[in-house]
């Protein structure tokens, strides 16, 4: 949670100083305010999702948060519904709403973990995932795995290795050599060692 | 992404524009601390009085809510399947207490907009200077011959509002003879929660499909088409066997005689405009209308409560909103997520009124989840913006929409996961 915590004290004193500059009610189409608080019904309010497979996005990285939504914009990341969504939103929408979420804080919440798994899923990310997915892979601009709901890790890793989202730049040769240590049973350790995080 | 990027990122309207209501002054400093009274603790009420404290907790909220605790409809389907008990759909408003919530348990009777006051059956007198109310519908029991609120609570239930009546049809269907034949009177539009019936029918016939696989389940509409009416049929034929001799489930449209006229409880049978249909289990879904509160407060024009849709505030009377089912807020459904995102457009509008401040641009989203039977999840999601020309709510150009027709085993079955999922969300963005 450190580092969580850092992140957004240090965002939210960029909004305090963005809000001091601002006249009473500047106005231009919906607040990202609004647009944000739209989500909460499937992601939670102000992005921390309650589980147990909607992703949370409290605390997002917020240009991982943009490409996210363009590409979801694109019917990319084999959406089941964010592709409709995405879809209503411009550019500067969505940077609205980077911000808005990056600067919530993320509560995380217990999930059932196996806790052998999760020892190996913990080695197996220190030697694979954890020079792009840092601390753990605490929120950052890999995006967040730490504390993520499981099933959605699940499907995003399937995604990923049936082809079916394409792979961010180096990350499958990682994924591979995991797999190549611990054969099938690598992605669920690593799964179980970021759902054991809260 | 180092901090000179996060600064180079928000650098121009970004930052700016995501403040929203928070760029102003409590409404304390301006004056007295200001009061709200929010009617009927649903999903429009509770998401109402949760938001305004959020956004200002200087200001004081009591919510009125008739029942000690809520049971949503919202996934009360499953309870006919036998996925959940109505237990699980049962929660408590102390999570609004945490807000500084004052949570009264009463009936609204009466609401007087000049002098502000909300009575209610117990004696109370609740003066506000905003008032939310969101009753849900009420029922035109006048509509069909027979069928009358005491027939609905013990021999044919609506169980259109979860509770007693929703245990009661799944006892009836559990005690149903195998080979026998459940009967559903779907209403005419508009009526909350419009994939509701077609929902229902196929929870039924998932439970059937295993424990009474000779069971029939005939839909009868006084409509000629239904919500995700292309998604529910591929999924009945998927599991169903609909569209062949032996289908579980049978769709009878307006055209094909599927409106009714009256019912006889005794002996189950329903008098449709072209055949009689006799059912072992009969389910009848009554036309609908806004919540009696709306009525006695002369809310209404029609049969629901016309509001200005930026605000949500009633066109008939000043400082009292309307959200929800109760309201007409075309081209929005009756729905648990529309109930939920226009209660923050109004939190926000109140808000910015008692700041001295226009309402900002409203934007609304809607999304709803159906589990059709086992791995086969599917959905409806839509963003609308306000056309304020004509005052109607409206979708966003080439977004939005239902899942993709033959989508991958996968994705329907991810989509019974996310339709649990955003249960949960919906609940705790309400309620806690
Ligand atoms: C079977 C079924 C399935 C559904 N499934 C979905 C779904 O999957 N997705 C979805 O989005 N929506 C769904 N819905 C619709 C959803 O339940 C409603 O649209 C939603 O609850 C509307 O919220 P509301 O605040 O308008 O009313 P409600 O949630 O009905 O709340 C009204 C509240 O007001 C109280 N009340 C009324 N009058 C008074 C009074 N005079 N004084 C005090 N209290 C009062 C009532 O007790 C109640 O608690 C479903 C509905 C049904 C029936
Ligand atoms: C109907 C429920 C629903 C609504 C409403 C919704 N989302 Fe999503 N969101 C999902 C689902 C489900 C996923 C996973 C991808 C998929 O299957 O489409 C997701 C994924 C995401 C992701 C990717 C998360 C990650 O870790 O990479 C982002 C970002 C996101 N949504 C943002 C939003 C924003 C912003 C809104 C509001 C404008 C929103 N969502 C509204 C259901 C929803
Ligand atoms: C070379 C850097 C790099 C390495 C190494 C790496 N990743 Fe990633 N990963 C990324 C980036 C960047 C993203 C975000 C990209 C995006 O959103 O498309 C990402 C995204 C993900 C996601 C999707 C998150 C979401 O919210 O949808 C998962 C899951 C993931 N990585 C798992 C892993 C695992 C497990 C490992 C180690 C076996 C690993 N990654 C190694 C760079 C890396």
């Amino acid at each position: 949670m450190k580092r969580d915590d850092t992140m957004s004290k240090h965002v939210r004193n960029l909004l305090l100083a963005v809000l001091t500059l601002l006249p009473a009610a500047v106005m231009a189409g919906p607040s990202g305010q609004a647009l944000s608080f739209t989500c909460a019904g499937c992601h939670g309010t102000d992005g921390s999702s309650v589980g147990p497979s909607m992703p949370a996005i409290a605390g997002m990285d917020p240009e991982v948060f943009v490409d996210a939504m363009k590409d979801y914009r694109l019917d990319k990341r084999n959406p089941s519904i964010m592709n409709r969504i995405a879809k209503a939103y411009s550019d500067e929408q969505f940077k609205e709403m980077a911000w808005f979420f990056a600067s919530q804080r993320l509560h995380l919440q217990p999930q059932v973990t196996d806790a052998a798994l999760a020892k190996r899923g913990a080695e197996l990310h220190q030697k694979h995932c954890e020079k792009c997915h840092e601390e753990g892979g605490r929120p950052g601009d890999a995006g967040t795995l730490a504390g993520q709901w499981m099933p959605y890790l699940q499907y995003t890793m399937q995604d990923f290795l049936s082809g079916k989202r394409d792979w961010p730049r180096k990350m499958k040769r990682k994924v591979d050599a995991a797999i190549e240590d611990d054969g099938a049973d690598a992605v669920s350790a690593l799964i179980h060692y970021y759902g054991s995080q809260h | 992404m180092t901090n000179i990027d996060r600064r180079a990122f928000i650098r121009g309207a970004a930052g700016i524009a995501a403040l929203g209501v928070s760029a102003g002054f409590p409404a304390l400093v301006l004056g007295a601390a200001r009061r709200v009274v929010v009617v009927g603790g649903g999903v429009g009420g509770a998401t109402a009085a949760k938001y305004l404290r959020k956004l200002d907790d200087t200001i004081s909220v009591t919510l009125i809510e008739r029942k000690p605790s809520y049971t949503s409809c919202f996934m009360s389907n499953e309870v006919l399947s036998g996925e959940r008990t109505l237990q699980s759909l049962t929660f408590g408003y102390d999570g609004l207490r945490r807000h500084g919530i004052e949570v009264v348990q009463d009936t609204a009777v009466g609401i007087d907009p000049l002098q502000k006051i909300v009575q209610t059956a117990g004696g109370g007198k609740f003066q506000y200077d905003a008032c939310v109310v969101s009753p849900g519908i009420g029922f035109k029991w006048e509509a069909i011959g027979g069928y009358t609120e005491e027939v609905a609570a013990t021999t044919v239930p609506h169980a259109w509002n979860a509770g007693p009546q929703t245990e009661l049809l799944r006892r009836q269907i559990e005690a149903m003879p195998e080979g026998g034949r459940v009967i559903i009177s779907a209403p005419p539009n508009p009526f909350k929660c419009p994939p509701g019936p077609y929902e229902r029918a196929s929870q039924i016939a998932m439970y059937c499909k295993h424990h009474k696989p000779r069971a029939k389940i005939i839909i009868l509409d006084p409509k000629d088409a239904f919500s995700k009416q292309g998604l529910y049929l591929e999924g009945w034929r998927k599991l169903y066997g609909y569209g062949t001799d032996n289908s579980m489930i049978e769709w009878i449209s307006a055209a094909g005689g599927g409106k009714i006229e009256e019912i006889d409880p005794e002996t189950l049978t329903v008098q449709a405009e072209i055949e009689e249909f006799q059912g072992d289990v009969v389910n009848i879904i009554p036309p609908q209308k806004a919540g009696a509160i709306a009525f006695a407060a002369d809310l209404v024009e029609g049969d629901w409560c016309p509001v200005d849709k930026r605000t949500f505030e009633s066109t008939r009377h000043k400082g009292i909103y309307v959200l929800g089912d109760a309201s007409s807020a075309a081209k929005m459904p009756k729905s648990a997520y529309a109930a939920n995102s226009q209660a923050k457009v109004c939190a926000a509008a109140i808000v910015n009124r008692f700041r001295g401040l226009e309402p900002g641009d409203p934007t609304f989203v809607n999304t709803c989840y159906s589990v059709v039977g086992e791995d086969f999840g599917i959905s409806v999601a839509a963003v609308y913006g306000l056309n304020s020309h004509t005052n109607t709510i409206e979708p966003i150009p080439n977004s939005g929409g239902v899942s993709p027709a033959n989508a991958s085993a996968e994705i329907r079955k991810r989509e019974v996961s996310y339709a649990h999922s955003w249960f949960k969300n919906v609940i705790s963005d309400m309620l806690e």
